[in-house]
């Protein structure tokens, strides 16, 4: 046991100082009174009522919800067929070159990523005519291409370390290969699935440089208008939305964690 | 002593006109450069319990997963029950496979797991509760039905991992180390419990062993493999007395081995000469062979008896003891020859004390009867 040496306290709390202060002060506030975000002018949750009022960034934030669901459903589908294909391939030809490429979104400077995808879109609507200008559209498809590569690295550690016997019992038993993937695969790689779609709504909700590039008008996401009306003045309206979403999160750590919690209880 | 000759029941499974459940023909596999199983060809009968031993990496497990379906034979054909088989994926064989480390469910329960290959049959609900109960009972694990396979013992896994391969009635079940993961006193009891249960429903077992006892007991015959052929293939009586080779008389249990050449054979007596041993040794082998030629002579330490109270015999040897291992049951004597080599031999502890016993640094004079030795050309 270390013992409690002042130093170690100090750094203790320095370190969770650190990490919490800013999130502290920003939810205090959040209920403060003045207009001028950094002079206490007293308790008041006038703020909240404006932004329920602030048709533009209400509608910015349910675009950005919409964007991350899809975008973790339709990651997770993906990443976890590109998942499979890397575990179950290894003996095919190409295999090492198709996960360099899976994954290469990950270390890929996200700018660069932005330009490129615009650069395509931009290519292939005067060649195909699709995608038909760019809005949430591009922003998803955009989203997808990179978070499937987190997604696929979260799948294919958990399948890696899966016991293959495990299928093969199931094959012995009489069961076909789809049949074994829905009732064994599936099931058993479920938390790494649940892992891959929060990480993927994550990245997509936080997302501001690919979405800059590729979003159109009327596609506005919630990052794009934070940032953007952070350069003209920082309202209190956005403590007040931030305090929301950390209090949703918040709130969805702490199911899952007992939720888990429980579920290992249970299997002890 | 046993009667060398063997048993008419030793015969059973190896002269049968009926077609057997296993014809295995001219089965090839390579992995990369290497031969894990080497062009082996077998048959096994309905209802035996046949053994395929062997050390790590002797192609025993490859050739059983052949069986099953995960492997697929570079050339070579295998039918099962008459059916050519080579082809099939596992879901279509008439086969099921108890997997070495038991291949358990981890999300589903005890009974679900047993019911999921009933499952894949589409049987009528009621049906599969009944076959569920009725296999939970013949392995004793009734009381389980609901936990998950995390809150078992090593030994309950074990007979769930059964229970599960025995619901759908296979033709064949497959083994692969049943009792690989349980200790000692777990092991004896489950081998015979095995045996029990392949009387019982009558369904041919095909094991994969590596210990040679668990095969030895079990088995109606073993298949000895060695680098990926099958070097004897026997009921295990004739594997331990009459060893084909030098390298299955070492696999299964312990053996005296002396090397000589041949210097007479009349009828069925051979004289040969042994300067390992150093002296003339006379054997029964009823198979004609050539004066001069290279051979082995192969004798069990049970088999060798102390000379003074065994005058007749006509092997004789001499040497000093040097080492003595009590197990308690049996002692084995370690003697050292006037040419160098060291052989053991074993004698039971038939008394507690005995009167005069045998000491290190003891000269002792052996000898063994020319039937309870056997010779060896490979």
């Amino acid at each position: 046991m270390l013992k409690k040496h002042p130093l170690l306290v100090l750094a203790l709390v320095a370190g969770y100082a650190f990490l919490y202060a800013p999130i502290i002060s920003l939810v205090v506030y959040s209920f403060n009174d003045s207009r001028l975000v950094t002079v206490w002018g007293g308790f008041s949750t006038r703020w909240y009522g404006e932004l329920m009022n602030n048709e533009p960034l209400l509608e910015a934030a349910w675009m950005s919800i919409k964007i991350a669901g899809l975008n973790a459903s339709l990651a997770v589908v993906l990443g976890t067929l590109a998942a499979l294909a890397l575990v179950r391939l290894r003996k095919q030809r190409g295999h090492q070159s198709l996960g360099v490429m899976v994954t290469a979104p990950l270390v890929m400077p996200e700018i660069m990523i932005g330009l490129s995808l615009l650069l395509l879109f931009v290519a292939m609507e005067d060649v195909f005519g699709w995608p038909q200008g760019r809005g949430m559209l591009t922003i998803l498809l955009a989203h997808v291409t990179f978070s499937m590569a987190y997604v696929t690295v979260i799948v294919q550690s958990r399948l890696a370390h899966m016991d293959r016997s495990l299928e093969e019992a199931a094959l012995d038993l009489g069961a076909r290969p789809m049949t074994v993937f829905f009732t064994i695969t599936l099931p058993l790689i479920a938390p790494a699935l649940g892992a891959g779609w929060l990480l993927a709504f994550t990245l997509s909700m936080d997302d501001l440089v690919i979405a800059s590039f590729v979003s159109g008008p009327g596609s506005t996401t919630l990052p794009m208008v934070v940032y953007s009306s952070v350069r003209l003045g920082v309202s209190p309206q956005i403590n007040a939305l931030a305090t929301i979403i950390i209090a949703v999160v918040a709130l969805a750590v702490l199911i899952t964690g007992v939720s888990l919690y429980r579920k290992e209880m249970r299997q002890a | 002593m046993a009667s060398m000759s063997p048993s008419p029941a030793d015969n059973v499974w190896t002269a049968s006109d009926e077609e057997p459940i296993v014809r295995i023909e001219g089965v090839t596999k390579t992995f990369g450069a290497t031969y894990a199983v080497d062009d082996v060809s077998l048959t096994i009968q309905r209802g035996e319990f046949f053994s395929l031993l062997g050390s790590s990496g002797c192609g025993k497990t490859t050739l059983l997963r052949m069986l099953g379906g995960f492997e697929t034979p570079d050339s070579g054909r295998i039918y099962i029950d008459g059916q050519d088989v080579t082809d099939l994926p596992p879901y279509l064989r008439p086969v099921n496979m108890m997997f070495q480390n038991y291949a358990l469910f981890p999300h589903m329960t005890v009974a679900q797991n047993i019911a999921y290959g009933l499952k894949q049959d589409r049987m009528p609900k009621p049906v599969i509760a009944e076959r569920v109960a009725e296999v939970m009972a013949l392995v004793q694990i009734s009381q389980l039905a609901e936990r998950k396979p995390q809150q078992l013992s090593g030994g309950q896994r074990q007979r769930v991992a059964l229970a599960r391969a025995l619901a759908k009635h296979p033709k064949i079940l497959l083994l692969d180390e049943p009792l690989g993961a349980l200790d000692k006193k777990l092991r004896e009891q489950t081998q015979f419990e095995l045996v029990n249960i392949q009387e019982r429903l009558g369904i041919t077992f095909v094991v994969v062993t590596h210990d040679q006892e668990e095969a030895m007991t079990m088995s109606s015959r073993i298949a000895l493999m060695h680098d990926g052929r099958i070097e004897q293939m026997d009921t295990p009586r004739r594997m331990y007395e009459f060893p084909a080779t030098r390298y299955a008389a070492n696999f299964i249990g312990l053996v005296n081995l002396f090397s000589g050449y041949v210097t007479e054979h009349e009828d069925d007596l051979v004289t040969l000469h042994s300067d390992e041993a150093g002296c003339d040794l006379q054997v029964h082998h009823s198979q004609p062979l050539a004066s001069g030629m290279e051979v082995t002579v192969a004798v069990r330490p049970e088999k060798i008896r102390v000379y003074e109270q065994h005058r007749d015999l006509p092997n004789r040897i001499h040497g000093v003891i040097e080492e003595i291992a009590y197990l308690g049951d049996v002692s084995i004597y370690h003697v050292k020859l006037a040419s160098g080599k060291t052989i053991q031999f074993t004698q039971s502890n038939v008394q507690a004390l005995a009167e005069q016993p045998l000491t290190w640094g003891q000269e002792v004079a052996l000898g063994w009867s020319a039937d309870s030795c056997g010779v060896l050309t490979q």
